[in-house]
């Protein structure tokens, strides 16, 4: 659903394709009923599926929400506890040790985690997926394009579950046997584990927008006497660019939430450390681990709901900011154009 | 999960075997440890196989809630990973008037596995308790090769973290720095993998592993977790399985005991990755 909604703006630009007026003529009155039913249902879908996100958010909300109120849960823990410094026993930090005699919710090391193999599956995904596309759109000889693309979308159809077993049984192997590092499972095995799930996302995002661009673009600057590389980097690229920072905010909240990747390739550690070569622990990954066993109603399993509540504010905020970011860009860019 | 399913299978083969014999349609509850629920289920479900019309139903909670359940006349057995206290004992004196029975039944042994590369000769419970809270970080510390120690244990859900948590860190917590994997299963490949590795888990998981010997302190002899070493109590990391009753057992309670105390019983601890208790 997110993957498509984008490419649907991008590719709805320039050239909007207006019905035959004679088209109307050639319906009858029952394919008009038909039509009429039909769109009630797709209409009753569409709000279903926003129904569908609100109850989420509210039931998730709800659980959450005792970490605020319950006097009971703020024993054991409060926003102060969540996000400031602990007091530990040799001197302050930032923990998560929800089992523990003195249970410990700091919220900052599995933040940290998260980011750290955000950026790292980011950094790999980003360049790849867009250098492809780029490719696949300007580049490539039709007959190429047709297996190069599906072959990258068939890369978005592997469960996470086998990615993150093959990060965390082959790949985790090789990269410590290449380069050494001390800590088998950390940000950058987990990361590259998670880029083969979001370059497909960004592939297939940038992809549309750069075929979206027009191809009178193309023709003026080759007529113009600009190679094929100037036209691409120059025109078509700078065209399409609210279309591929799309794909690469869509690229983030897949990074973000990912979760059994990160559960089996990461270590799990809740390390307070921006070392990309040290084990993490990521929001979604505690989840996954805790949730089964966390006894209901206790401090501990309303703070789950929290982090719950936390992923899917952020994600939201990252997409939100990112589609009006878009649209900004977007107007600004046709703005230049005209 | 567990306890549902044998709980739904308890009823299936109660109302599938109808009348049977001589305890049939009677019920039998077990209540107690997390770390046993598997292995109770195990049984009960076997029991049932064999003693058709007989339900056996499993539940978990915690040791601790078994044996408030005990206590408060709840359950006919109390399945705990500890020994009942002399105050919880006390308790169930005054209430019934009858002393607490324990039947240890079967026996747990926490091996701790590293890479079959790794020469460090043994390790001593105050050695591991510092690996594990992050105040010994080099192999070198514990006789072995100048490289780093990377922990792994098991994730915070897991009875054999609790375990280990009290029995070797004696209760203070894990240092942040240890990985936690899912399942014994994926530890013992992570340190097959890993020569700086140090894992823990059953007995039965250690295939192309090490596993490394464990002293009780300085002086004393590193110990293998053979089974001859933790029926005999010479391993330092085991512990006793216990069933509690009110009284002598009697009837369906006695029965089930006896079964799970006969070859047959015991067969399944070891199934399961326990020991069998040692024969009185």
């Amino acid at each position: 659903m997110k993957v498509t909604s984008p490419s649907h703006d991008s590719s709805s630009g320039p050239s909007t394709a207006s019905p035959h007026p004679a088209a109307h003529d050639l319906l009858g009155r029952r394919s008009r009923r038909l039509e009429a039913v039909i769109e009630v249902a797709i209409r009753a879908s569409a709000f279903g599926v926003i129904a569908a996100l609100l109850l989420i958010f509210v039931f998730i909300g709800k659980e959450a929400l005792p970490v605020f109120y319950s006097e009971e849960v703020r024993q054991e823990v409060d926003m102060r506890r969540l996000f400031l410094p602990l007091k530990l026993d040799g001197g302050s930090g930032f923990v998560w040790q929800p089992v523990a005699t003195v249970p410990k919710y700091s919220l900052l090391p599995l933040f940290l985690g998260t980011l750290k193999a955000t950026v790292v599956a980011l950094v790999i995904s980003v360049p790849i997926g867009i250098g492809t596309a780029v490719f696949c759109s300007e580049f490539a000889p039709q007959w190429l394009r047709e297996i190069v693309k599906p072959v990258v979308e068939l890369l978005a159809g592997i469960p996470s579950v086998v990615i993150g077993f093959f990060a965390l049984m082959v790949l985790a192997s090789w990269l410590q046997s290449a380069f050494g590092w001390g800590v088998r499972l950390n940000a950058i095995t987990a990361g590259i584990g998670l880029s083969l799930a979001v370059i497909p996302i960004v592939f297939t995002v940038a992809e549309d927008a750069l075929t979206a661009v027009p191809s009178s673009y193309r023709d003026g600057s080759l007529a113009l006497g600009a190679s094929t590389a100037q036209t691409a980097w120059r025109v078509v690229l700078p065209a399409a660019l609210p279309g591929i920072f799309a794909a690469c905010v869509l690229g983030f909240g897949r990074a973000f939430g990912e979760t059994m990747i990160v559960l089996m390739a990461s270590g799990n550690a809740a390390t307070m450390s921006l070392d990309p070569t040290q084990s993490f622990r990521s929001f979604s990954a505690t989840i996954a681990a805790e949730m089964a066993e966390v006894s209901r109603g206790s401090a501990h399993y309303h703070v789950l709901f929290f982090i719950g509540a936390l992923l899917f504010v952020l994600t939201f905020l990252a997409n939100f900011f990112g589609h009006w970011y878009v649209s900004r860009l977007r107007a600004k860019l046709q703005g230049k154009t005209r | 999960m567990r306890t549902g399913l044998t709980t739904l299978l308890a009823i299936a083969s109660a109302l599938l075997s109808g009348c049977g014999g001589g305890d049939a349609g009677k019920t039998l509850t077990v209540k107690g440890s997390d770390t046993m629920v598997a292995l109770g289920g195990r049984w009960a479900e076997q029991f049932m196989l064999e003693h058709r019309g007989v339900v056996v139903q499993v539940m978990g909670g915690g040791s601790g809630t078994g044996i408030n359940a005990l206590v408060n006349g709840g359950t006919d057995i109390c399945q705990s990973s500890r020994p009942m206290t002399d105050k919880e004992r006390a308790q169930v004196k005054q209430r019934f008037g009858k002393e607490v029975k324990e039947i240890p039944v079967a026996l747990d042994g926490i091996t701790i596995y590293v890479n079959e590369t790794n020469r460090t000769p043994s390790v001593t419970l105050a050695q591991l308790k510092a690996v594990y809270t992050g105040k010994i970080t080099n192999w070198k510390e514990l006789g072995g090769e100048d490289l780093t120690i990377v922990a792994y244990g098991r994730e915070n859900n897991s009875g054999t973290y609790m375990y280990f948590k009290e029995h070797v860190l004696g209760g203070d917590d894990f240092a942040v720095s240890v990985q936690a994997l899912q399942g014994t299963g994926g530890i013992v490949s992570a340190v097959s993998k890993d020569e700086r590795a140090i894992g823990y888990g059953g007995v039965g998981y250690a295939v192309k592993v090490r596993e490394l010997p464990v002293r009780k302190d300085e002086s004393s002899d590193p110990v293998l977790p053979t089974e001859e070493n933790v029926v005999s109590g010479k391993y330092p990391i085991s512990r006793s399985l216990y069933f509690y009753t009110v009284g002598e057992p009697e009837g369906l309670t006695k029965e089930y005991i006896d079964w799970v105390l006969s070859p047959e019983g015991q067969k399944i601890c070891k199934h399961e990755g326990y020991f069998p208790v040692a024969r009185q």
